[in-house]
């Protein structure tokens, strides 16, 4: 059987501890990032989500300056600029783009300002490769709890507020005339992608975290009528991007030309982006075949607004 | 700070502040915020590139732009226009860090790709960030009715026979031009932050639209000038006074807006209520 396997599975794949790590720690992400993802995709807040993960390299780089674990910076970095995009007015949709933009911008300055200062002190310039495109296969077994509690917070939030969220997300007047405190749950919401978006950061880098928030669950609402259905959908999508790019990053490291593998990121935000162009066909050809025959009945629409 | 090779920091960085605040003017009135982000911070794979292989990073700047432009407007007709967007942009960035993990030795490069290097900025460039520049004010102003008004009123735009699809493409072209000529000078990930924060503080003070756009010229080249000039003195990076002065000027102009609006409705109350 591994004799069989082997062409897929370089040797010694299983028994190497980095990629045990990355395969339960990818797994874990995949699955917050599903739950999270759904609604930022449902909510139309993939910029949101891109700006934490840009932000996360101003947390990350400013931990790298005082010298602690980089998740916590992407945390507190995250957690900060939650704050401020929603003091600035994110929850109005109207200029929403703007004040992400607005945070984004700032912490982005800033991320150059530590990364200065950081580079300057140790004149390395390393950091900046490992923090913004990050890697699958770098993440110490030391941090581990610290994913497990920020990754049973997000659950615990989603879960909390599954029904709530769900209805504000469809449909914000209806849920606020049903006595939901909508802008409190955009709140707890934002907090939640914020912790989604630096345990992404931690698996593919900062500004490739966006890939997991919004790729595995676009292409799942594409595919899934009914919202759970979305959910696991993306989950699965999820796991499966993240563990074949493992597989491949691991695979690599004997491709050219430098023979030190290509990076476990690159593998999988491309199978992302695959999944979203395919998840794409099934819709398309629905659309032909209605075309041809006018009279078949309207394609019902996933539970997303416009 | 004005002799030699500063000189022609602040020619180049005049040109793009012009070019950022024109077309940041249209990016804010469009929504179009992400889009801005995305095609600089996607087009570095370009520059990435275009290193490794050895040719102008102009070039790969160039491709990977209008490519991402492209993508975007394509996938963004069918399905959600900020997925399509994050998802060709983190694809884009995903072949950059492809690229690097190729070569190991230009982190210096990917630092001053990313956050730009304004003070390092070689006589030969005045050229190239000039005409690309003329190119977008050009562009912009063959473009500037029809845009206005899709940007406006798409469905009234749509009616008068001005296709939103189109209109969106053109913009798109012109963004990712903009992009080629900015991202050299202040890096991928700042050119968006002057293209955002300029315009919005510009649309505060004044409805007028060409108004506006002045405005947000005026307020671009401050920023950048004061961005080159604390650069010099500081040392810091160049990039970090450009996110932050824009932050501070969209802070401003949300400012007056709020205290205009207050002192406005005391006006009206006092005038109702005798």
């Amino acid at each position: 059987m591994s004799h069989f396997l082997s062409p897929i599975f370089a040797p010694g794949f299983f028994e190497s501890e980095a990629v045990q790590i990355a395969l339960a720690v990818g797994a874990l992400v995949a699955v917050v990032t599903g739950v999270v993802g759904v609604f930022t995709v449902m909510r139309g807040q993939s910029f949101a989500g891109e700006a934490f993960g840009d932000l996360g390299t101003a947390g990350g780089s400013g931990a790298y300056l005082v010298g602690v674990g980089t998740l916590w910076g992407f945390v507190l970095g995250n957690v900060i600029a939650a704050g401020a995009m929603e003091a600035i007015g994110v929850q109005r949709s109207r200029g929403r783009d703007l004040a992400t933009g607005i945070v984004l911008g700032a912490g982005i300055g800033l991320a150059a300002l530590f990364l200065y200062l950081y580079t300057s002190e140790h004149s390395t310039t390393g950091a900046t490769v490992t923090i913004l495109f990050g890697s699958a296969f770098a993440i110490s077994s030391a941090t581990l709890p610290l994913i497990l509690l920020l990754s049973a917070i997000v659950l615990a939030i989603a879960l909390m507020l599954y029904r709530p969220l769900l209805l504000s997300s469809v449909n914000a007047e209806m849920a606020s005339a049903r006595g939901i405190p909508v802008r409190l749950v955009g709140v707890l919401y934002l907090f939640a992608l914020a912790l989604a978006a630096a345990l992404a950061a931690i698996t593919i880098g900062t500004i490739l975290s966006t890939a997991l928030l919004v790729g595995p669950a676009a292409s799942a609402l594409r595919l899934a009528r009914r919202p759970l259905t979305a959910l696991l959908t993306a989950m699965g999508i999820g796991i499966g991007v993240t563990w074949l790019g493992i597989v491949l990053a691991y695979d690599s490291f004997d491709w050219p030309p430098a023979g030190q593998g290509w990076p476990v990121s690159f593998f999988v935000v491309t199978l992302v982006f695959i999944t979203y162009l395919l998840s794409g066909l099934p819709e398309a050809r629905r659309r032909r075949r209605a075309g041809r025959t006018p009279s078949a009945p309207p394609v019902a629409q996933p539970a997303t607004p416009s | 700070m004005f002799s030699g090779f500063m000189v022609n920091a602040w020619e180049v960085a005049s040109i793009v502040a012009v070019v950022a605040g024109v077309v940041g003017f249209f990016t804010v009135m469009r929504g179009s915020a992400f889009v801005a982000h995305a095609l600089p911070n996607g087009s570095f794979a370009g520059a990435a590139g275009a290193i490794l292989i050895g040719v102008s990073t102009l070039l790969g700047l160039g491709v990977f732009a209008l490519g991402g432009a492209l993508t975007i407007g394509l996938l963004g007709r069918r399905g959600r226009h900020d997925v399509a967007t994050a998802l060709t942009l983190v694809a884009m960035l995903a072949l950059g860090a492809l690229f690097l993990s190729f070569t190991v030795e230009y982190a210096p490069e990917v630092y001053s790709l990313l956050f730009g290097e304004i003070l390092g900025i070689s006589p030969n460039e005045i050229a190239p960030t000039a005409i690309l520049g003329a190119l977008c004010i050009l562009a912009v102003a063959v473009l500037y009715r029809p845009l206005m008004l899709s940007s406006v009123l798409p469905e009234v735009g749509e009616a008068r026979g001005v296709s939103s699809f189109r209109m969106e493409m053109l913009f798109l072209a012109v963004l990712a031009l903009a992009t080629t000529m900015t991202v050299p000078v202040v890096g991928t990930l700042l050119i968006f932050s002057l293209m955002i924060g300029a315009p919005a503080a510009a649309r505060s003070f004044t409805d007028r639209p060409l108004l506006a756009m002045a405005l947000s010229v005026a307020i671009a080249l401050l920023i950048v000038w004061i961005a080159i000039a604390a650069s010099y003195k500081t040392n810091y990076p160049v990039g970090f006074f450009v996110g932050s002065g824009s932050a501070v000027s969209y802070a401003i102009g949300r400012g007056w807006a709020v205290w205009r609006r207050g002192r406005g409705t005391a006006f009206n109350a006092s005038t109702i209520v005798p």
